[in-house]
C-alpha cells in the first residue's frame, strides 16, 4: 500500500515583508507519513523558513502547503493545523515556557483545554518516550542542552502531533547533546511511526534519514535517499555543504584512482570498503 | 556577585509551607504585611517576629537564603534607618550636634522601621522561596479571575509574569556570560567611580537587551507553536484544591491580624 502524503508543498514562494529578494522560491516537496526526511541547507537556505511555514507562522506569499490534507492558510482551522505538527526550535531556552519540566511538557495540553488526567498521562508518556521521566520535577535551566532538546521534544509530543519537525534542534548543543537528540527523534519515526522532518546544516545526522532533501537559495537541489545524494560531492561542494567525512574520505581515495564506492555512509561501512580495497591489494 | 539575585526564586521542598495552596499563600501575605503596618509597638512587633521566625524555621529555608536575597537592599534599609534615626522627634535627646538631633524616639522608630522591613522582605521571599512561579501566577490568575468580568486582562497578566520569573535565571545567566566575555577584552566591572563603574555597564546592557528582544520572539514563536492562543478554553494539569490545611492557615492569619489591631487599639 502506498504511504499518503502528510506534507505536501506546491510551487511554494516566500519573501519576508520589505525584502527584495525570494527567500524561498518554487519549493515543489511531498512528505510520507511515518518517513524521517531530512532537509539540509546552508546559513540562508530558507530551512528554517520552511519550518515556520509548516506550522503557519508564517503564510505563502503563493503557493499552496497541505499539512494532513489542511491548507496551512486556513485561518479558522488553525489549532487543528498546529496541534498536528509538532515544532522544536535551535535554542532549548527560548521555547521552555516553565520553571518545571513536567508543567512545561503540560503547556501545549493545557492550551487546547485538555482534561487534567490526560494532560498527566500525555505529560507521563511524552516524557518517558524521550527518556526524561525521573527528570521531570527538575527546573529547565539546570538541565543539559541535549536534556533541555529532549524535553522540549517531549513538549511537542504532549500535542499528540501526526508530524515533528525539528529546526536546527542541534545546533547549540554539544557532541553529546547531538547525538542524544538525533537518537531519540529516529527512535520516534522507527518505533512509533512518526513522521519526522528534521532541518539541519549537519550532514552527519541525515546519515540515518529514508530522505535527504539538500535546500539551496530557496529551491531544491538534491533529493533522495542518503546514499544518491551524499555520493554526489562535487555539487554538494558547490552548495557550500559537506559530505561526512566517511564520504569525503573515500571520494579523496577514487579521485586518487582506487575503486571504491562513495555510499558507504557509517564509518564501520567506510573501515569495510577502505580494508576490501586493502585486500584487494594484497596488503592485508 | 549575581549569583546572589535570589528575588523570585524557588527552592522546591515538601513542607507544610510548600505545599499550602498559592492562593492561600497569596492571602496570608497580604494579611502578613497588613498585621506589619498596623503593629506599632514593641509587643505587636515581637508578636510578629514571633510568627515570621517559626514561618521561615517550619519553611525549611535557610536563614542563609534568605539574608543573601536582602543583600541588594541592604542600602535602603540602612538609608531608611538612618532617616528615621534624625528625623524623629519627642523623647528625650540623646545626642545633639549641628543639625543632628537624636532622640530616643527616634532610635525606637529607627529600630522598627528596619525589623518591619526586614519582616516585609522575608515574608514576600518566603512566598517565592516556597512557591513555584507557575504555581503562584496560577493562585493569582484564579484570585483575581472575578476582574475579568471588567475587562481585565488577568490571563495575560498572570502569563506575562510567569515568564519573567521563568527568564530570571536564563537572563542572569547570561549576564554572567557577558560579563565574562567582555572581562577577557580588558572590561572592568569592580574598581573606579560609581560614574565609571555605571558607565562600564553600559556595554553589557547593550547585548543583553538586544538577545533579551531576540529571546522573547522566539519564545513567541514557540509558544505559539504550541497552540497557545490566550486564555480562553484553556486548562490546567495540576488543579488547585483548597485542602483543611489552607482554610486552618487562613484562620490563623485572620487571627493574628485581629490580634494585632486589638493590641494596636490598646497601646502595646
Amino acid at each position: 500500500m502506498p504511504k499518503q502524503p502528510i506534507i505536501e508543498i506546491e510551487d511554494l514562494h516566500f519573501t519576508y515583508p520589505g525584502d527584495s529578494a525570494e527567500t524561498l522560491r518554487g519549493l515543489n516537496l511531498s512528505i510520507e507519513e511515518g518517513s524521517f526526511a531530512a532537509v539540509l541547507g546552508h546559513n540562508g537556505s530558507g530551512k528554517s523558513t520552511l519550518a515556520k511555514l509548516l506550522n503557519a507562522i508564517l503564510l505563502p506569499t503563493s503557493g499552496k502547503i497541505y499539512v494532513c490534507g489542511r491548507d496551512t492558510s486556513d485561518e479558522e482551522h488553525l489549532l487543528d493545523l498546529r496541534r498536528s505538527i509538532g515544532l522544536v526550535f535551535q535554542n532549548p531556552d527560548n521555547q521552555i515556557v516553565a520553571n518545571v519540566v513536567e508543567d512545561d511538557v503540560a503547556f501545549a495540553p493545557e492550551n487546547l483545554g485538555v482534561e487534567p488526567q490526560e494532560i498527566r498521562r500525555r505529560v507521563d508518556e511524552a516524557l518517558k518516550t524521550v527518556g526524561m521521566y525521573e527528570y521531570r520535577l527538575h527546573a529547565p535551566h539546570l538541565l543539559s542542552g541535549g536534556q533541555k532538546q529532549r524535553v522540549a521534544i517531549a513538549g511537542a509530543l504532549a500535542m499528540q502531533p501526526r508530524v515533528l519537525v525539528l529546526d536546527e534542534p542541534t545546533a547549540m548543543l554539544d557532541p553529546l547533546g547531538r547525538r542524544e537528540v538525533i537518537s531519540t527523534v529516529t527512535r520516534l519515526c522507527r518505533e512509533q511511526g512518526m513522521t519526522v522532518v528534521l532541518i539541519t546544516h549537519h550532514m552527519s545526522e541525515c546519515v540515518g534519514a529514508d530522505r535527504l532533501i539538500a535546500l539551496s537559495d530557496g529551491t531544491v537541489t538534491a533529493d533522495g535517499t542518503p546514499r544518491e545524494v551524499f555520493s554526489q560531492v562535487e555539487l554538494l561542494r558547490g552548495e557550500g555543504l559537506t559530505a561526512p567525512a566517511t564520504v569525503r574520505l573515500l571520494y579523496a581515495l577514487r579521485k586518487a584512482g582506487f575503486d571504491v564506492p562513495l555510499d558507504a555512509l557509517s564509518v564501520d561501512e567506510c573501515a569495510d570498503a577502505v580494508a576490501g580495497l586493502l585486500r584487494r591489494a594484497g596488503r592485508l | 556577585m549575581l549569583k546572589d539575585i535570589t528575588i523570585g526564586q524557588y527552592f522546591p521542598g515538601n513542607t507544610i509551607i510548600h505545599r499550602l495552596d498559592p492562593r492561600t499563600k497569596l492571602i496570608l501575605v497580604v494579611v502578613y504585611i497588613a498585621a506589619l503596618f498596623t503593629a506599632r509597638e514593641w509587643l505587636s512587633y515581637g508578636v510578629m517576629l514571633l510568627v515570621t521566625c517559626a514561618i521561615v524555621a517550619v519553611s525549611r529555608i535557610s536563614v542563609r537564603t534568605l539574608t543573601r536575597g536582602m543583600k541588594p537592599l541592604v542600602f535602603i534599609i540602612c538609608f531608611t534607618g538612618v532617616l528615621n534615626l534624625f528625623y524623629t522627634t519627642g523623647g528625650t535627646t540623646l545626642f545633639d550636634w549641628w543639625i543632628f538631633h537624636v532622640t530616643t524616639e527616634g532610635v525606637k522608630r529607627a529600630v522598627m522601621m528596619v525589623v518591619r522591613i526586614l519582616m516585609l522582605i522575608s515574608g514576600t521571599f518566603l512566598l517565592t522561596y516556597t512557591t513555584s512561579p507557575m504555581a503562584l501566577t496560577d493562585g493569582l490568575e484564579l484570585l483575581l479571575n472575578p476582574l475579568k468580568k471588567i475587562h481585565v486582562p488577568i490571563h495575560e497578566m498572570s502569563m506575562v509574569m510567569s515568564m519573567a520569573l521563568r527568564f530570571i535565571p536564563t537572563l542572569i545567566e547570561e549576564t554572567d556570560k557577558i560579563m565574562s566575555a567582555q572581562r577577557a577584552r580588558g572590561a572592568d566591572f569592580e574598581t573606579g567611580k560609581l560614574l565609571e563603574r555605571a558607565k562600564a555597564l553600559l556595554p553589557l546592557l547593550v547585548p543583553l537587551f538586544v538577545s533579551a528582544f531576540r529571546r522573547a520572539d522566539e519564545l513567541a514563536i514557540a509558544m505559539e507553536s504550541r497552540c497557545y492562543h490566550g486564555g480562553e478554553g484553556r486548562t490546567r494539569m495540576k488543579q488547585l484544591r483548597m485542602a483543611g490545611r489552607d482554610w486552618l492557615a487562613l484562620f490563623s492569619g485572620a487571627a493574628l491580624l485581629a490580634l494585632i489591631i486589638v493590641m494596636n487599639v490598646y497601646g502595646l
